[in-house]
């Protein structure tokens, strides 16, 4: 087993006070207060952690640890339990592909190949660039649009394939790569 | 605020709304929003103050009155002469406003409007969604107009604690999270429920012994009738809450909600705040002596805490795993103590039952299932949306009249109720009254109200396939059957797909699904064989004409690249 | 506290009444056959090898944690408990690399005498042949990703018994695999005590002592059994 964290950094003891000037920990920080530190606050702070950060980072996961005297392994079990949260950083620019049952039922796979094709990049997946990360979603309840994606945050509905290939396109820095164009 | 208050609030909301004899509803759920519908209500108020009309026009942004498929969508009150006029645009866009506006006084605007006649409209029957689509969800005086808080009042102020239970167990409401438990049964015992009985671990700042949750982890792929209530009529879902915990003598409640929807955390926060500073939710409720306090906890992407036990863990800041049931929540539950939970929906229709009455319900539906039941209908039909029906209505129904039939010439194969729970119901029993127990004899199950409709086209084992791949990547784990048990099914219905099944296979599948069934910890897994059980009971020559008569077909496949024979 | 009787397979049995199906039987010399239940350990009714019949209920339940009551009629060992066994130990073999033939604890496997007590002579399932490491970097234990069966008792020993909560379970489904602190090395924990008590309570080669080869590693369950009572009670009951 190859673990992510170096040994360096796993004999550190407390995450250094530097870190704690960052804007981003205070709001983990104002979140983790409101739960008085308790551990029930741990979902609630890797959300938290998650909006501010983009992605839970090995520092960040070892600080709520610290912060709400959670074991590690805890923390880290949870983090990867639920699909909300990524451990890995996003593309500057994200793609959702719905795939619950009346996209599905719609076309959403179609929709997930041809972006799959056209960038070279699996769901999950981040381009080598990383301008895009390609992911997919159970269901945004917005079935009526069928199918939908959603793009940076912004829910689009009754998407085309082709439609969908321009938008992407149309984002500045996403460009399609070297090997799909080929 | 007080009873009295109550009412002059209402009062003052309703004179206030006469001063208008325009009356503009733009649609701002999930769905007409994503169409930019904000924008639309923006141009309305503009092209009105252009026309000179802003004295006699009122725009007001509300929740989802339904036909997201015809969306964005305007509905428009006119009160002329003591008539009230009504029509409903589709597909508005921004530059029709001033049309819009114009045409307020004459007849409307004939390209955009849609009839109001339609079955779509006249076919349902509406009690929880009765304010969606007609107040604005972030403005709790709106929700008071409508005689928002009554019932709140009505009990704090009239009823006994056991005389709530007794109104909601007469009403026969039965919950509308997918198994059908009576309502007010698990009310009562959790009412009757000792919090000492087991140890507690109750963390400190919380001043509670028994707890209310509000499920809505919306899981089901398909389904989104929870997201618009929350989003629509926010508060009726407190409201429901509150009474609830002074009926089983809570004084926390937590509203358990996906973060993949995250207009309906914003104004559920919203009315949590309207409502405590109004002081209708907090310490001494309307100067009584019951409090009680709702917080929002958000849902982090999985099915599996859709689980009353596996939801409790969650909000214990943990993995969501489901424990092994008994003692059930109502007794064992959010840190060791009595809780109750219930769904979205069911919470909703509470304080309709307590202003209207418990036999006035208990008259809408079938002898075993009363009152309405909201589905979302999507899939190969004409009309999606979110529709409310009384309970007792023919699937028949739902799909031609309601739904519209099935669009581009295609013929209907088959309705899938219940999700990934749930099961597909052939054309034969579509004349199935819908409640809880015709639709479990037919292997399908009420569910939270998902209807997807598929039409000749569709692939009866890809369906089926599709749901177990749900269930496989949702299982959480922890008990074999359901996580190598879906798995093992995903395999099968693979091999079916590639050509590779042979009749051992089909056989195999079928005791699988069997040991998954009844073997596994959960309602994920107790539940997750029921779309292969049903396409194989109703679609079975479908699987047979996909079979390898030749006997070979061995190996496990991660995708077409790993194939290896065995030796079994 | 009072005393409950109940029938276990037609045979007459008293129980405490805050005693376990499983207890009880345990108690009365019946077998049930279990993976993830360890004496000492919580129950977390999780393997669904204890499941049993109780008259005038109609859903299977796990002994491990169904408490017994006055006039309960069990049955532990049905036709249809014994194919659902065959089955969940056929599921287990078929989802990781179990190899028995190459294995440290071939010979002192509970998940190898099971199959030969459920009768599974061969395996109806594809074998899903997962590619999963190991973790040799602990001076003193490895970890065999390949041979575990998620039932959680080393991550419970861990927490329960020890204290020190280094081990738990990450992902979810089928992607489950037992992790050390923030996925690190083992050998690198801060958190790990090298106290053992997760080998010993082990069911299968997945984690076992360095240094052991084919069917030489010997867990010892019933040290946990032994610890648990020697800490709360204060009885030392060797």
């Amino acid at each position: 087993m190859v673990g992510s964290v170096s040994v360096k950094a796993s004999q550190q003891g407390k995450v250094s006070a530097a870190v704690l000037n960052d804007k981003r920990y205070k709001l983990l920080e104002a979140t983790m207060r409101r739960y008085g530190y308790q551990g029930h606050a741990l979902i609630e702070a890797l959300h938290t952690a998650q909006e501010a950060f983009g992605y839970l980072d090995d520092l960040t996961l070892r600080y709520i640890a610290q912060q709400l005297r959670l074991p590690y392994s805890k923390v880290y079990g949870v983090a990867t339990f639920y699909n909300y949260f990524t451990l890995k950083p996003q593309g500057a620019h994200v793609c959702v592909v719905c795939l619950g049952t009346a996209c599905y039922i719609k076309g959403a796979r179609s929709l997930l190949d041809a972006v799959a094709e056209r960038f070279g990049i699996k769901s999950g997946g981040t381009t080598p660039d990383g301008s895009l990360s390609l992911l997919t979603a159970r269901c945004f309840g917005s079935c009526a649009l069928a199918p939908v994606v959603t793009l940076d945050g912004e829910l689009i509905g009754k998407v085309e394939p082709e439609q969908l290939l321009q938008r992407l396109q149309g984002l500045a820095q996403v460009a399609p790569s070297k090997e799909a164009t080929q | 605020m007080n009873g009295e208050e109550l009412l002059h609030v209402m009062a003052q909301e309703q004179e206030r709304a006469r001063r208008f004899r325009h009356h503009l509803h733009v649609c701002t759920g999930t769905a007409c929003q994503a169409l930019n519908s904000e924008s639309i209500a923006q141009a309305l108020e503009v092209a009105a103050k252009a026309q000179g009309k802003q004295g006699e026009v009122s725009v007001k942004c509300v929740g989802c009155p339904g036909l997201c498929s015809l969306g964005p969508l305007v509905e428009v009150h006119s009160f002329v002469n003591g008539d009230h006029e009504r029509s409903l645009y589709q597909f508005v866009r921004p530059e029709d406003a001033s049309e819009i506006i114009s045409h307020l006084d004459g007849e409307p605007v004939e390209r955009l409007v849609t009839p109001l006649d339609q079955p779509f409209f006249t076919r349902q029957l509406k009690i929880v969604l009765e304010n969606c689509g007609e107040i604005d969800p972030e403005r709790i005086e709106d929700y008071i107009a409508r005689g928002g808080y009554q019932a709140l009042m009505k009990v704090l102020t009239e009823m006994t604690p056991s005389e709530v239970i007794d109104e909601i167990t007469r009403s026969g409401l039965r919950g509308r999270g997918g198994a059908g438990f009576p309502t007010g049964l698990k009310w009562a015992t959790v009412a009757k429920a000792d919090p000492r009985r087991y140890p507690t671990y109750v963390p400190p700042g919380i001043q509670s012994q028994k707890f209310v949750i509000c499920n809505g982890d919306e899981g089901d792929p398909g389904a989104f009738m929870d997201r618009s209530v929350m989003e629509g009529d926010p508060h009726r879902v407190l409201e429901g809450m509150i009474i609830a915990g002074y009926a089983v003598g809570a004084n926390q409640g937590y509203i358990y909600v996906r973060a993949e929807y995250p207009l309906a955390v914003k104004r559920l926060r919203t009315a949590i705040r309207q409502a405590q500073r109004a002081g209708l939710l907090g310490n001494n409720i309307a100067g009584t002596a019951f409090s009680f306090n709702i917080d929002i906890r958000l849902g982090a992407g999985a099915f599996v805490c859709g689980e009353e036990t596996a939801l409790i863990a969650s909000i214990e800041g943990g993995r969501g795993l489901p424990r092994p049931r008994p003692p059930y929540p109502a007794e064992y539950g959010l840190w060791g103590c009595p809780t109750l939970i219930n769904n979205v929906e069911t919470l909703a229709n509470i304080a309709p039952i307590i202003n209207k009455g418990a036999s006035w319900f208990a008259s809408i539906g079938t002898a075993k299932s009363k009152g309405t039941k909201v589905f979302a209908l999507t899939g190969q039909v004409k009309n999606t949306g979110l529709i409310e029906v009384p309970m007792g209505i023919t699937l028949r129904e739902i799909v031609f009249d309601i739904g519209g039939g099935i669009p581009n010439g295609h013929k209907f194969k088959a309705v899938q109720t219940g999700g990934p729970s749930g099961g597909c119901i052939p054309e034969q029993y579509l004349d199935t009254p819908v409640d809880y127990e015709s639709l479990t004899a037919l292997g399908s199950i009420m569910g939270s109200g998902g209807l997807i409709v598929m039409d000749d086209s569709t692939d009866m084992v890809e369906v089926a396939r599709f749901f177990m791949d749900f269930c496989m990547e949702e299982s959480c784990g922890k008990c074999i059957p359901c996580r190598a048990g879906t798995a093992q099914i995903h395999h099968i219905l693979t091999k079916f797909q590639t050509g590779r099944a042979t009749e051992r296979d089909l056989k195999l599948l079928e005791e699988l699904c069997d040991v998954v069934k009844h073997a596994s910890l959960c309602g994920l897994g107790q539940s997750a064989p029921n779309p292969v059980l049903s396409t194989l009971r109703y679609f079975r020559h479908e699987y047979e004409a996909k079979l390898r008569r030749d006997g070979a077909g061995y190996g496990y496949a991660n995708g077409a690249a790993k194939e290896r024979v065995t030796h079994s | 506290m009072s005393v409950v009787t109940l029938t276990i397979n037609g045979q007459d049995v008293s129980a405490r009444d805050d005693a376990t199906v499983l207890q009880a039987a345990r108690e009365a010399g019946i077998h049930i056959p279990v993976l993830c239940y360890l004496e000492g350990l919580s129950a977390v009714g999780a393997c669904r090898l204890c499941l049993v019949e109780v008259a005038g209920v109609n859903r299977l339940l796990p002994a491990c944690t169904t408490r017994v009551q006055e006039g309960m009629e069990v049955h532990t060992d049905t036709p249809r408990l014994q194919t659902y066994r065959r089955h969940i130990i056929e599921l287990l073999f078929a989802e990781r690399n179990h190899v028995c033939a190459v294995c440290v604890a071939n010979g002192n496997c509970e998940l190898q005498s099971l199959a030969i007590e459920v009768g599974m002579d061969h395996v109806r399932y594809d074998y899903v042949f997962p590619s999963l490491g190991m973790d040799l970097t602990h001076e003193r234990f490895g970890l065999d990703h390949n041979r575990c069966i998620l039932c959680t008792r080393c991550v419970r020993a861990c927490d329960e018994i020890e204290g020190a909560h280094t081990l738990d379970v990450l992902g979810r489904g089928a992607k489950a695999r037992i992790v050390t602190d923030l996925n690190m090395p083992w050998g690198e924990s801060p958190t790990c005590t090298s106290c053992g008590k997760c080998a010993m309570a082990c069911p299968t080669g997945a984690i076992f002592k360095q240094g052991s080869t084919v069917a030489e590693m010997v867990h010892h369950p019933e040290k946990l059994a032994f610890l648990k009572t020697a800490r709360e009670r204060r009885e030392w009951r060797v």
